[in-house]
């Protein structure tokens, strides 16, 4: 069962992106102390993301046309597993790169793609996603949100919420009801791109328990889009959406959450020397689990490059994933409470508390667990 | 080649020659050598051996599908086994008996539990800083008491006569632990397998007990630990019969650590039948609890890897990268 997910190996000349991606990353963050970068992917610096425009690191699956890299997946795999390795802020330019941009290449308009992926590909247009909505939560076929035909455009009244960083972004791709009502499910679903800078739209960020305040809520109050606003066909939004959604759930994104507080902690047991077999055991068996993961992330990412949609097995490995990541923060907090006459550094110890409080979004987003077991559960035949 | 070239025929082999009924029969102490000499007739037990000594000169990493078709048919004959000690002999220059070979590291005067002890005609043994081919009577096999096990008990009070061969890297039992982690991906695939099957079929309140939610949701658990059991030992066995500690304590670890969580899966959705002697599922059940604790549990390959992983200034993922992907 699942058997196209089997072991594969990074492209020599992907892997050869390594030093210089590495080197960048350094460089830029070098300064930022550990609890900076636990943040990992929720780290927002457009500068950063600015340059990894101006490096090439950018729209690295995205044709040279619009200015990306032509690499493909396995090139992005290296990249994005260095940033997440370093714990590099990544948030500005996630989304656009890793969704938006792919979204628009594949269902949108020359005039679309002509417009926007070049200025993802150089950092310069941030996205985020607009598909979460009061009372909606995973349930995305009961958008409610509406987008209505008039003689310029389009007319959008409605509310998102749990959009990641839209406070800091230029666009939203927003799944809004073109047609029919919530009770019509699927059908009547469009995909329209919104400029946040329009009238109409008021963004209020959502303070998290940590103190940040990635998510917003989004209101849309007669906001006029014109008619090239809409991707794709009208009401294919559902399959658009699906499609997206498998690039969101394979990437190493999925697994490395955790690992700059994986690391700490490692040197923290460096530091202290303490090496008795169940801190050895502790140890080894995140690092085998993690390495398996790896391997599980990288067969997702071949099947991928081969042009295939590996919805379940992106799934599959997120469920996995996430249940390292979450549980990483849980079990290091059990070891270093456990040993309180272990000095434990500052950094280290506001990276824990960091992590574990942000811990549960880690399987909520991009679809939560329950979910997901029932995409598994309908590709093992059981629904 | 095409990993289903060599794949399927040895999977419709062993689906015509290692059937449940088979396996009970020689797991109840009927004689093995009919169906090892179809084994020996087939040519896979020398898949590893290199060319110019008669074998077919594949990698482990193409090998290791087969390993794992042996855990899908709860083979009961250490054919794993018998594929890499003929690697390891023909390395050594060495030739290799007819029989079934089993592994064992035992230490001088002490009793050890040797999978598939009761069906080998020689052993591979390390014992005491010697790695030697000696006859399997050497080690007086006696029944472990476990209902329908194969393992044997086994003592040697010094070193047998046999074949000597030079000492592994990394000893043997991190050979063995390949032949069981490997073994265990199969085995747990061949439980996900006949447990969604059965979830589909098993009607109770009017429906498949598989539409139930709370089923499904066990059941995609059920298939991300055998996803990871199989891309485990695959890992594993990417690095050749004498692999790295790294990836070898890899595969051990995680196929071990799933077992429990899959085989108590297998067991709840199949209910009271599941238990029963006369349905197969414990004849793949009762395998993965047993080589769980062969050549090393979870917890065993941890503290060597965690040991490994310590003593490295690397980052988490450069170490793995390193030590496993290189």
């Amino acid at each position: 069962m699942f058997d196209t997910l089997a072991l594969a190996s990074l492209p020599d000349e992907d892997e050869a992106l390594r030093p210089k991606i590495r080197a960048v990353v350094q460089q830029a963050i070098a300064d930022m102390p550990v609890e900076s970068r636990a943040k990992s992917w929720l780290g927002f610096d457009a500068a950063f993301s600015r340059l990894l425009g101006q490096e090439g690191f950018l729209g690295l699956n995205l044709p040279k046309s619009y200015g990306g890299q032509e690499r493909g997946p396995f090139a992005r795999f290296v990249v994005v597993e260095e940033l997440l390795a370093a714990g590099a802020p990544v948030a500005a330019h996630w989304i656009a790169d890793r969704q938006s941009a792919p979204l628009i290449l594949k269902f949108g308009t020359e005039a679309q793609r002509e417009f926007y992926i070049p200025r993802v590909c150089r950092g310069e247009a941030f996205f985020c996603i607009g598909m979460s909505e009061p009372g909606a939560g995973s349930d995305l076929a009961s958008v409610r949100t509406r987008a209505e035909r008039t003689d310029k455009g389009w007319l959008v009244n409605g509310q998102k919420i749990w959009t990641t960083n839209s406070l800091h972004s230029d666009y939203m791709i927003a799944l809004l009801r073109t047609s029919g009502k919530p009770e019509d499910r699927h059908a009547g679903l469009s995909q329209l791109i919104i400029d946040l800078k329009a009238p109409g739209v008021t963004i209020r960020p959502i303070v998290d328990l940590t103190g940040d305040a990635h998510f917003a809520e989004i209101f849309f109050e007669n906001v006029e889009l014109g008619a090239d606003a809409l991707i794709g066909n009208e009401g294919d939004g559902w399959k658009q959406v699906t499609a997206e959604l498998a690039f969101e759930r394979s990437g190493p994104e999925r697994i490395y959450s955790s690992v700059v507080l994986l690391d700490a902690w490692v040197r923290h047991l460096q530091a202290v020397g303490r090496d008795d077999d169940a801190t050895l055991a502790m140890v080894g068996g995140y690092t085998a689990r993690l390495a398996t993961l790896r391997a599980m992330s990288i067969a997702c990412t071949a099947r991928l490059a081969l042009g295939e949609s590996p919805v379940v097995e992106a799934s599959l490995v997120k469920d996995l994933g996430t249940s390292l990541e979450q549980e990483l923060p849980i079990a290091i907090g059990d070891d270093l409470g456990g040993h309180p006459d272990e000095p434990v550094d500052a950094g280290l110890y506001r990276a824990l508390l960091y992590v574990t409080q942000i811990a549960p979004s880690f399987s909520l987003r991009g679809g939560t667990r329950e979910i997901l077991r029932g995409i598994i559960a309908r590709g093992m035949g059981l629904r | 080649m095409d990993r289903n070239e060599l794949l399927e025929p040895f999977d419709k082999m062993l689906e015509a020659l290692s059937t449940p009924a088979q396996v009970r029969a020689i797991e109840g102490g009927a004689p093995y050598a009919p169906l090892w000499e179809e084994l020996v007739q087939s040519g896979f037990l020398d898949a590893l051996v290199p060319e110019h000594a008669g074998g077919a000169g594949l990698a482990l990493a193409d090998v290791g599908p087969l390993l794992q078709a042996l855990g899908r048919h709860a083979v009961p004959l250490p054919v794993g086994e018998t594929m890499l000690a003929r690697y390891l002999l023909a390395a050594a220059g060495q030739a290799w008996p007819e029989g079934p070979i089993a592994f064992a590291v035992a230490r001088a005067g002490q009793d050890t539990v040797v999978p598939s002890g009761l069906v080998a005609s020689h052993v591979l043994l390390e014992c005491d800083g010697a790695l030697v081919l000696a006859d399997a009577g050497s080690g007086n096999p006696q029944p472990t008491g476990v209902n329908g096990s194969l393992a044997a008990r086994m003592r040697w009070d010094a070193v047998p006569a046999g074949t000597v061969l030079p000492a592994i890297t990394g000893g043997l039992r991190a050979v063995a632990a390949l032949v069981r982690a490997t073994g265990m991906a199969g085995a747990a695939e061949r439980l996900l397998e006949m447990t969604t099957a059965y979830a589909n079929e098993r009607v109770q309140f009017g429906k498949p007990i598989g539409r139930q939610q709370a089923l499904q949701q066990n059941l995609a658990v059920m298939a991300e630990d055998v996803v990871a059991s199989r891309l485990a030992a695959q890992l594993g066995c990417a690095g050749g019969v004498v692999a790295s500690l790294a990836a070898v304590a890899t595969a051990k670890s995680v196929t071990s650590a799933v077992a429990g969580r899959i085989a108590a899966t297998a067991h709840a959705v199949h209910g009271a039948i599941g238990i029963s002697e006369e349905y197969d599922l414990q004849l793949y059940v009762r395998r993965l609890y047993e080589w769980r604790l062969a050549d090393g549990s979870e917890s065993y390959w941890n503290r060597l890897l965690g040991k490994a992983r310590l003593a490295s200034a690397d980052t988490s993922i450069d170490w793995v990268r390193a030590q496993l992907f290189a």
